[in-house]
């Protein structure tokens, strides 16, 4: 256990483990999304009330799962970072936030698109679009605050203290966003409750889902052996590699 | 060199008394935060409509985000001063935990800008005619509120206080996290418009401010040590 630990202080072997794992996620990205993509959008059956808008949440789920696991893993490697001074772990962070940013937005962008045919329109204070928002603030003041530190030490714990505030207060929000929103709930609309999906509409749900979470773990990994090479630089090791490949 | 002199207890007095006795000398820092929250309110009349019932309808809400702003506003001066003159960095060599000397701070704070706002609030509550009965939880709800919001407030505080303009983000960070005092404190005032239960509310503020109370400061501190070293 803990020579596993001491080994991934080391971003050397970690860009040497990543470059045999990165090809596996893409592979299984590329299979996933498009076996996903093919099977929701042209062979799952429409939906009978909403017709064939609710093709959106192979979009929209996705997303939205992955919005929120970004934040959690961003705090979990803040954490590691504050605690065990592993600097792989703050580079992860780094480039993790970017992504979850635009999870959060693609969430938001297909709840609204979806809001259209189902609401009759763009945007409704709805609990889950609420929260949406609030995470979306959130992952923007991660990455504002990182940018904000001319030392790059500092930035990154000043983030890492950040994400993991934020993490405490993720489940908090949600529950008194969902709160005040059974309070507010306009008499307008009656948004009816989810059947039970079949297995016909499920399946490719899930095969989106495991896509979307292979794509994050391969684009992590990748923008994690850049962000390697850009903050190892006059290492002897990034030199040597360097050299090799010119 | 002496040896540390005094407890925990002693340090904490210390803290309050120092931090009192400045702001008190710098009377413009308290009352900035009030004429603030006044402010804001009389735009509200000016930019909505005049019409009581109207403003009535949308009092508690206007009265929560104004104070919320207000004390946002006055979260910069926290530790900016102490940052300037190098106090703060005594205060992270002193032998007593920061978190605790932290949480000092934040209740002078709260003292001079948080329960000033709530005693304020009943009277601009008056001018948006706000429904009688429900003045004394709007004053209740902000003095428990912002109490959590000083404590959550003071990480983006200490989170800023190395940067030379940090005030614009330092609302980007804090403001998401207000979210849920928003959310109970203007549901107490709302609740007791309506007549219902405001135990609930009040219940769930206090709850917030516990959580606050025990967890904020190992923030505060964690993010004082980043702003000074760094």
């Amino acid at each position: 256990m803990w020579a596993f630990i001491n080994k991934l202080r080391s971003p050397k072997w970690f860009y040497a483990i990543s470059a045999k794992l990165q090809p596996l996620f893409w592979v299984a990205a590329t299979l996933l999304l498009l076996v996903g993509t093919v099977w929701g959008l042209a062979f799952a059956p429409a939906d009978y009330q909403q017709g064939n808008s609710f093709r959106i949440i192979y979009v929209h789920v996705p997303a939205a799962f992955l919005a929120q696991s970004i934040f959690v893993s961003m705090a979990v490697s803040g954490l590691v970072f504050m605690v065990w001074k592993i600097k792989v772990a703050d580079m992860v962070a780094t480039v993790m936030a970017p992504l979850g940013a635009a999870m959060t937005f693609v969430a938001l962008f297909s709840g609204a698109v979806w809001g259209v045919p189902t609401w009759g329109t763009w945007w409704m204070w709805d609990a889950r679009l609420t929260s949406m928002l609030i995470l979306l603030f959130l992952y923007l003041g991660v990455i504002a605050l990182r940018g904000a530190f001319s030392s790059r030490d500092s930035g990154s714990r000043a983030a890492s203290v950040l994400a993991m505030v934020g993490v405490i207060n993720i489940p908090i929000i949600k529950y008194s966003v969902d709160w005040w929103y059974t309070l507010h709930q306009p008499a307008t609309f009656t948004i009816t409750g989810r059947a039970a999906m079949t297995m016909d509409m499920w399946a490719p749900l899930l095969i989106m889902v495991l896509g979307f979470y292979s794509f994050f773990i391969a684009l992590t990994l990748m923008r994690t052996r850049s962000e390697i090479l850009r903050r190892e630089a006059n290492k002897r090791w990034v030199r040597e590699l360097a050299e090799e490949t010119n | 060199m002496h040896a540390p002199q005094g407890g925990l207890m002693v340090a904490i007095k210390a803290t309050l008394k120092r931090d009192l006795t400045l702001m008190l000398r710098r009377r413009g820092e308290v009352l900035n935060p009030l004429v603030f929250f006044a402010l804001v309110i009389t735009l509200f009349p000016i930019g909505i409509s005049p019409d009581p019932e109207l403003l009535a309808s949308i009092a508690p809400g206007l009265l929560w985000v104004a104070a919320l702003l207000a004390a946002l506003l006055s979260l910069d001066s926290l530790f900016r001063s102490d940052y300037d003159d190098g106090s703060l960095e005594q205060l992270l060599l002193a032998p007593q935990p920061l978190a605790a000397l932290g949480l000092a701070k934040v209740a002078v704070h709260w003292l001079l800008t948080g329960l000033p706002l709530a005693l304020m609030a009943p009277l601009l509550g008056i001018m948006l005619s706000l429904p009688a009965g429900s003045y004394a939880v709007l004053a209740l709800s902000l003095a428990l509120g912002t109490a959590s919001l000083s404590l959550i407030g003071a990480i983006g505080a200490a989170l800023t206080v190395g940067l030379a303009r940090g005030g614009v983000l330092l609302s980007l960070l804090v403001l998401p996290l207000y979210i849920p005092v928003l959310i109970f404190g203007a549901g107490a005032v709302q609740a007791a418009i309506f007549g219902e239960g405001i135990a609930a509310h009040l219940a769930i503020l206090g709850a917030l401010l516990a959580l606050a109370l025990m967890l904020a400061p190992w923030a505060i501190a964690a993010s004082l040590r980043i702003s000074i070293n760094g």
